[in-house]
């Protein structure tokens, strides 16, 4: 599963757009995750397939440290975010919960929503429109946490 | 070749002679802040991923309920509901209601020279009293719960050189809008702003929290001032000591310098619908409001509830206008009142509220319609922050905004 639908958004994407405060305090991701993107895409929830892809431009997923965030994007099956940019937190986050954070700076101003997109992790290129593009690979401390599903995957991993 | 505060920090926290930046460090917090937006969350994962549940230290931990409080919703309640019965069952000191929870950390908690998560974006706040404070999400809050640590890659660190003094009528809110709008929204993307030079004299801790706080809005990781005698003072007002007090080498390394004269800031206001669309506040002077609010982690002190005052005094707000006036804290709250500015604001016709969030993140209290305007003195101004995807939020000083309230429109408190 490695071709998905591109979803776009704007430079200096907020967390506040993925996911709206009055929803955070929702019992579940499961509740939250019909609202994700409300504010700009309020179809986006009815219109994602598991293996999409959502991409940015620079600074994608400013503001709010709400985990909330990523995690509503991984629970209706988005395969990566890819971004020109990230905000350290919603970054972190992202790698945290097992969801790829891919930067590459090309891509993103070549394709529109509703594009296919065909990653590659393992390859480190992001293709779409008959063009291939590099991706900056992550750094290995966070790659590793990723392979192993998240920080508490990896956590419980350690602990045998 | 030597250290910034903030890798002194990183390097103490990490059992580490030296670090630099773009290393990765394994590091032991000092606290960790869990509020209402996450915290159930975090029980949840605590409960049903751990394979082996516990807490490292539960003395670390603080849970506050702030953002939604008093609740609003059975669904909210339920929520804090799981929070405060786990923090009981794990001794974990909770606060509710009693303030927004980077003004009861810094009232409480915060000192010179440790390393705080928090799982709020705002948790930089803390470096106003030289500690490293730095927002992270529910899952690294929990890791840190669970293992006492966390690994930190080192940022750079991007020197603020403050000159002069802010004329009167100016506030650090000004001046830390004036820095984004210069540096943009990820101007100090993954960084450390640190704060020094001869401005920085001129700024009590209130005003260094002020922009410590904001500092997450262009991207940082943290921000930080040297404990000085000011914040070594306001520590000893408060019975702490700090754990390490630091100074930047003559010889650490910096990402980048800029300098600010103060004495040149005016007063500014940030557009709709993004933190760095900053212009001078007579700009945007006329537009139409329904809403103002006083109050936020960032702006909601004593200082600017006596700024809000000064001006709204003998004066009546809007008919069309809300003026919500949100002490930070309960400490804040009776302090205010000690000082007759809640009978100012009340007899202005403004509506005070519990010490909580507020409209500044639009879920809860003040929450605005339809093609409203709110001008605020809260953190942020994104589309839909402060409720309908089509309202509109201005960021100003307390004195534009106590002003604007007045006038029923933006304007500067000069024009009333």
């Amino acid at each position: 599963m490695s071709v998905g639908k591109i979803f776009k958004f704007h430079d200096d994407l907020d967390t506040d757009q993925i996911i709206a405060s009055q929803y955070l305090l929702l019992p579940t991701i499961d509740e939250m995750k019909v609202h994700t993107f409300e504010s700009l895409e309020p179809e986006f929830p009815k219109e994602v397939r598991p293996g999409d892809f959502v991409v940015g431009g620079e600074n994608f997923g400013c503001g709010s440290s709400r985990e909330q965030a990523p995690r509503v994007l991984k629970a209706l099956g988005v395969q990566a975010v890819v971004a020109k940019s990230f905000a350290r937190i919603f970054y972190r986050n992202a790698i945290n919960i097992g969801l790829p954070v891919i930067v590459c700076k090309e891509l993103p101003d070549a394709v529109d929503s509703g594009d296919e997109m065909d990653l590659s992790l393992t390859e480190g290129t992001a293709a779409a429109k008959g063009h291939t593009y590099p991706c900056t690979k992550l750094p290995p401390y966070m790659q590793r946490i990723l392979n192993q599903g998240g920080l508490i995957a990896s956590l419980n991993k350690e602990e045998v | 070749m030597g250290m910034t505060i903030a890798e002194k920090i990183i390097a103490l926290a990490a059992g580490a002679d030296k670090v630099k930046a773009g290393d990765i460090h394994t590091v032991t917090l000092d606290r960790m802040m869990s509020n209402d937006g996450t915290t159930h969350l975090t029980v949840d994962m605590y409960h049903n991923q751990l394979k082996h549940p516990r807490i490292a230290d539960p003395k670390k931990m603080v849970f506050i309920v702030d953002h939604n409080v008093p609740s609003d919703s059975p669904k909210t309640a339920a929520s804090q509901k799981k929070m405060r019965d786990f923090a009981r069952e794990h001794d974990i000191d909770f606060w509710e209601g009693q303030g927004v929870c980077h003004q009861i950390m810094m009232e409480h908690y915060v000192c010179p020279g440790e390393l705080i998560f928090g799982a709020d974006s705002h948790t930089c706040t803390y470096g106003a009293l030289g500690a490293f404070g730095t927002g992270v999400g529910c899952t690294d809050l929990l890791y840190g719960m669970v293992t006492g640590t966390s690994w930190v890659l080192v940022p750079e660190t991007v020197k603020f050189h403050l000159t002069g003094k802010l004329p009167q009528g100016v506030y650090p809110r000004d001046l830390m809008l004036t820095i984004i709008g210069t540096i943009g929204a990820s101007g100090a993307n993954y960084q450390v702003m640190e704060f020094c030079g001869d401005g920085v004299q001129t700024l009590s801790v209130n005003d260094r929290m002020v922009l410590c706080n904001l500092a997450v809005e262009a991207g940082a990781k943290t921000a930080v001032f040297e404990a000085d005698e000011i914040a070594l003072a306001w520590l000893e007002e408060r019975g702490r000591k700090p754990k390490a007090v630091f100074k930047s080498d003559e010889d650490a390394v910096y990402a980048g310098e800029y300098t600010f004269d103060l004495s040149k800031i005016q007063p500014v206001a940030a557009k709709p619908d993004f933190v760095d669309h900053v212009v001078p506040a007579k700009e945007v002077c006329g537009v139409k409001i329904d809403e103002a609010f006083l109050g936020s982690c960032n702006n909601g002190r004593i200082d600017e509830l006596r700024v809000g005052a000064a001006i709204v005094k003998d004066r009546r707000v809007s008919d069309h206008v809300r003026f919500l006036v949100v002490p930070a804290s309960n400490e804040v709250y009776l302090q205010a009142m000690e000082e007759g500015l809640i009978d100012i604001f009340m007899k202005s016709g403004a509506i005070i509220m519990n010490p909580n969030c507020s409209v500044c993140w639009g879920s809860c209290q003040g929450v605005i319609g339809e093609h409203e305007v709110l001008i605020s003195t809260g953190t942020r101004n994104f589309k839909g922050r402060a409720g309908h995807p089509s309202s509109k939020v201005y960021l100003a000083s307390a004195a534009t905004v106590a002003a604007s309230a007045v006038r029923g429109e933006i304007c500067t408190a000069d024009m009333l």
